[in-house]
């Protein structure tokens, strides 16, 4: 077990356990569609931290104020397999957040283009369930499953729908994205900021702003974690580090 | 531009602040903006139930939002919902820096929020409700927080969307501050924009928590100024 005294007394100098700099990203894995039964899936690793995130699609009834809409729908399951801080039982409200901010990034971002998915107006379109599950916790979930949804997405095929059914054994054309949103959460340390921490250095961070960006460098979501609060400076300095950060991370798609 | 209600971009709703407005609870308070009305009430410190999640130096903070049945145009099921979840949780990260919560080991603060007609800015507004509630009840502060939710329509930055604004908005930000301490304890968003234009947002969005923390100041020095 590492002393988080000794964590605290290296971040304070600017350094890490294993050699980063601060503003690093641990080395990321990403494969893809490995799965058979999903419409599109990602497997993310960074460093330890290791995320999955599967698409299945099913038809359904459109929401009422969106008749010619798809639906999207994000959650999270954070697996007791993943850490001995999981337990059983609904998801919490750690994991609801998570796929609240994934999902948000997703739906704001108009990575998807919901008309597309309309199969008849007011009543049958496509619904896009994303499913984020966690195999191994070593902090900075938020990144890793952001990054493992928008690159399931983008490797989703639509299984064949015909005479009302659908054929899973069939998948056709391609889920084509409009943009890539990509999350990238700024962790606050004292006056330092930190990229992807492990899970015992985001033990104590005083907390974290989560800045979801598009291709064009727009902020299409936002979302503060934790008991700290940030001065106007600072914010705009997340902002920026989101922005470059979330260019490196796009390459990866 | 003219805003739906008739407002200026920078122009919040009226106002309505009262602290004391729960008898049973050891602090209360209500905050409306314009037809959003949050009521809070904060009961403890108190004895923390299940025991096991007591901290050994420091209160334990429970925010519960709630939006009730008939706040709504349709019927709110009761109960928690995944949106409520997620509320109740960066309401208390919103209210924790500003409570002395090492004051309290072992104890529970719990403050309930609720939302008795919702007309957009419902978090924002609990928020301003359980920081006076908090005050109310002598719980040693910080600071006071102040929130409010901003927008873009049609190239204006708009203060405290209201009503429709909501769905025409470029974005939804809502945003609490710390007047004191000058520090952003809540910030979210959706929508799509630019960095430059969410700095106009923050910068309007602060000016109004500084407005909406004077009115708060002015309820808890009515109820509580000593007259000599």
């Amino acid at each position: 077990m590492i002393d988080k005294g000794y964590i605290i007394s290296l971040l304070s100098k600017g350094e890490r356990l294993d050699g980063r700099r601060l503003d690093e990203y641990r080395e990321i894995k990403i494969e893809t569609n490995k799965m058979v039964n999903p419409e599109g899936w990602a497997s993310v690793k960074m460093g330890n931290t290791h995320v999955m995130a599967g698409v299945k699609m099913d038809v359904g009834q459109p929401f009422p104020d969106k008749p010619n809409e798809g639906v999207l729908m994000t959650s999270a399951e954070f697996s007791p397999i993943a850490s001995p801080d999981f337990e059983t039982g609904p998801p919490d409200e750690d994991a609801i957040e998570l796929a609240r901010v994934v999902d948000r990034g997703i739906r704001e971002s108009k990575a998807i283009n919901m008309e597309k998915l309309c199969i008849k107006e007011g009543e049958l379109v496509w619904m896009v369930h994303v499913d984020i599950h966690i195999l191994n916790h070593d902090g900075n979930l938020i990144d890793a499953a952001a990054l493992a949804a928008i690159t399931a997405l983008n490797n989703t095929r639509l299984p064949e729908y015909k005479d009302e059914k659908i054929n899973y054994e069939k998948k056709t054309t391609k889920l084509k994205l409009e943009c890539k949103p990509i999350a990238v959460t700024v962790f606050k340390f004292k006056d330092n900021f930190i990229i992807d921490p492990t899970a015992i250095e985001e033990d104590v961070v005083d907390g974290a702003l989560v800045v979801t960006t598009k291709d064009d460098g727009n902020l299409c979501a936002l979302q503060k974690l934790g008991s700290a609060g940030f001065t106007k400076d600072e914010i705009e300095k997340i902002w920026e580090i989101g922005i470059k950060k979330a260019k490196e991370l796009r390459k990866l798609i | 531009m003219k805003r739906i209600d008739g407002r200026k971009s920078d122009e919040l709703r009226p106002i309505r602040a009262e602290v004391g407005v729960i008898p049973n609870a050891n602090g209360s308070a209500l905050f409306a903006l314009g037809n959003t009305i949050a009521v809070a009430a904060v009961y403890g410190p108190r004895l923390m139930h299940p025991k096991h999640l007591q901290e050994s130096d420091r209160a334990f903070l429970r925010t519960i939002y709630s939006l009730i049945p008939f706040s709504t145009k349709e019927r709110n099921r009761p109960g928690p919902s995944r949106r409520s979840i997620e509320i109740c949780k960066v309401t208390r990260e919103a209210l924790e820096p500003a409570v002395i919560l090492e004051e309290y080991p072992k104890t529970a603060i719990d403050v309930f929020i609720d939302i008795v007609q919702a007309d957009a800015g419902t978090r924002t507004a609990g928020i301003n409700a359980a920081s006076m509630a908090l005050a109310d009840a002598g719980i040693p502060m910080r600071d006071l927080v102040a929130a409010v939710a901003s927008g873009k329509i049609e190239n204006e930055y708009v203060i405290d969307l209201a009503g429709k604004e909501e769905e025409v908005t470029a974005c939804d930000m809502p945003v609490a501050y710390m007047p004191n301490r000058k520090l952003v304890t809540l910030m979210q968003m959706d929508g799509d924009i630019s960095v430059k234009d969410a700095k106009k947002i923050l910068d309007l969005s602060i000016k109004g928590c500084m407005k909406i923390y004077e009115k708060q100041k002015e309820a808890l020095k009515k109820k509580w100024m000593v007259r000599i």
